[in-house]
């Protein structure tokens, strides 16, 4: 009977004073988490892809938690209004967004300088005095955007230029820093209104070597009812915060390099996914 | 001092936990696969090995006074889990990085029969607390010894070509039976005449 309660009682006290010692050390060493951080963590798409900036996607919860970064940072997360839910703030527009191709001049619309055979990267012909294309902005459609795409979303067609399928995109922005011309960038998904040009010549030069090029005459400029097209380096930039996509532009651009909106749907952007 | 020696190198050495008991095998494979996540495990069971030699012994001794011996398992493994939660909220307080590296295998420390092992071998060979002390932390680094061993041999194992056959864990096992099988080098050392005993 002694050795039930002898060993009853050093198992309690045992018990007991491990309890404690955890209880207090529980409270000493305790780590302040915020819990909004596993949440947001939780609504992440958790592929750790890295494409919005931090170092996967806890890190990129860390900061929404702390407040340093915006609700819709995750380029990839497509509804943000769950995140938003959980910050206690009104969901931002958190549109899709995707690469595109700010370049329409194609074979049939661009001239040509010289014909390359050298190994098939934009790097290395944009190297070679400018490009084989004459103009020293366009797309070369040797497909370094191609390779550095690791979700196959990016062709080179017919015409040699690189078409983004919206459908594969997921907006990881591996190809803006591929493309030695920095055509692509991540804009809204669909077909906003967009300037599919980046040269940055004057107008006469430009018509000499693409149809469908910038020419920086300012129409657009003076159409704009919101003022969100202002004119720097002889082309025309679209600020999508003020642009209501009303399609004055599209309508008015002498050589239709702005596209989009209901009124003028970019024709290349669906032609390359068929 | 000389047999703090002995007993020193015997564990670390001779009868390593690992390679020649085959004690705490289950971190040994789980978290061998980089050298630096091997090293934050080795040290935090080297950690609970020494403290939980230590505790044991004292509750040894109580259950000596009352002779409760047959209590033994069940409370050495109470102090062990005290321990590893303890160890657990340093590691989230002071190295949270390393916390999330060993990810699962820090609570299953609690389960690493090498911890147990040491506390049992402490009674068995009947130790004093010195002598208790010493071996809990030898076999701590007994084990750090053989997981740095075999994580930088699994780092290397990577850039190897190998049979498809015979990728991660079936290559992991050989080797490791090739590790126990070079610690076997040791078990006829005499540390004793070594020491002139």
């Amino acid at each position: 009977m002694n050795t039930v309660i002898a060993s009853v009682m050093l198992l309690s006290l045992m018990g007991i004073v491990f309890g404690l010692g955890l209880a207090v050390a529980a409270r000493k060493l305790a780590v302040e988490t915020d819990p909004r951080v596993d949440e947001i963590e939780a609504l992440l798409p958790g592929a750790n892809c890295g494409a919005c900036g931090y170092p996967g996607c806890r890190g990129l919860a860390e900061a929404i938690a702390g407040g340093s970064a915006p609700v819709n940072s995750c380029p990839v997360t497509t509804d943000c209004s769950a995140i938003a839910e959980v910050m206690g703030v009104e969901a931002l527009a958190c549109e899709r967004r995707v690469a595109k191709v700010r370049c329409i001049g194609g074979k049939k619309e661009a001239k040509e300088r010289f014909t390359y055979v050298g190994s098939k990267d934009c790097f290395a012909a944009h190297q070679l005095a400018g490009g084989p294309k004459a103009c020293e902005y366009g797309c070369l459609g040797l497909g370094s955007c191609v390779e550095a795409c690791p979700f196959s979303a990016i062709t080179i067609n017919e015409n040699g230029l690189a078409v983004v399928d919206e459908e594969k995109c997921t907006g990881c922005g591996q190809c803006v820093t591929a493309c030695p011309r920095d055509l692509l960038a991540l804009l809204p998904a669909g077909d906003p209104v967009t300037v599919y040009c980046r040269n940055r010549d004057k107008g006469a030069a430009v018509r000499k070597i693409c149809r469908v090029g910038c020419i920086g005459c300012g129409i657009c400029v003076k159409e704009c009812p919101t003022g969100a097209i202002t004119m720097g380096n002889n082309l025309a930039v679209i600020d999508p915060e003020k642009c209501d996509q009303c399609g004055r532009c599209v309508a008015k651009c002498p050589v239709k390099v702005i596209r989009g909106g209901a009124a003028a749907p970019l024709p290349q952007a669906s032609a390359g996914n068929e | 001092m000389v047999d703090l020696l002995v007993i020193a190198l015997s564990t670390i050495l001779i009868s390593n936990f690992v390679l020649t008991r085959f004690l705490g095998i289950c971190p040994f494979l789980g978290v061998s696969k980089k050298l630096e996540t091997a090293l934050g495990m080795g040290l935090a069971v080297t950690f609970v090995m020494t403290m939980a030699s230590v505790i044991t012994y004292g509750v040894q001794w109580l259950l000596d006074l009352y002779n409760l011996g047959f209590l033994r398992t069940i409370t050495f493994i109470l102090v062990i889990a005290v321990l590893v939660q303890f160890v657990e909220m340093i590691m989230k307080k002071f190295t949270p990085a390393l916390y999330r590296a060993l990810g699962i295998y820090l609570p299953l420390i609690t389960t690493n029969c090498a911890v147990l092992g040491v506390a049992i071998i402490n009674v068995e060979e009947h130790y004093n607390f010195i002598q208790s002390a010493v071996s809990g932390f030898s076999g701590g680094i007994s084990f750090i010894l053989a997981i740095v061993l075999f994580a930088g041999l699994r780092e290397r194992l990577e850039f190897v070509p190998l049979p498809e056959a015979m990728k991660g864990f079936p290559i992991a096992l050989v080797t490791a039976g090739l590790l126990s099988m070079a610690f076997l080098g040791f078990s006829n050392f005499n540390l004793l005449a070594l020491f002139g005993l």
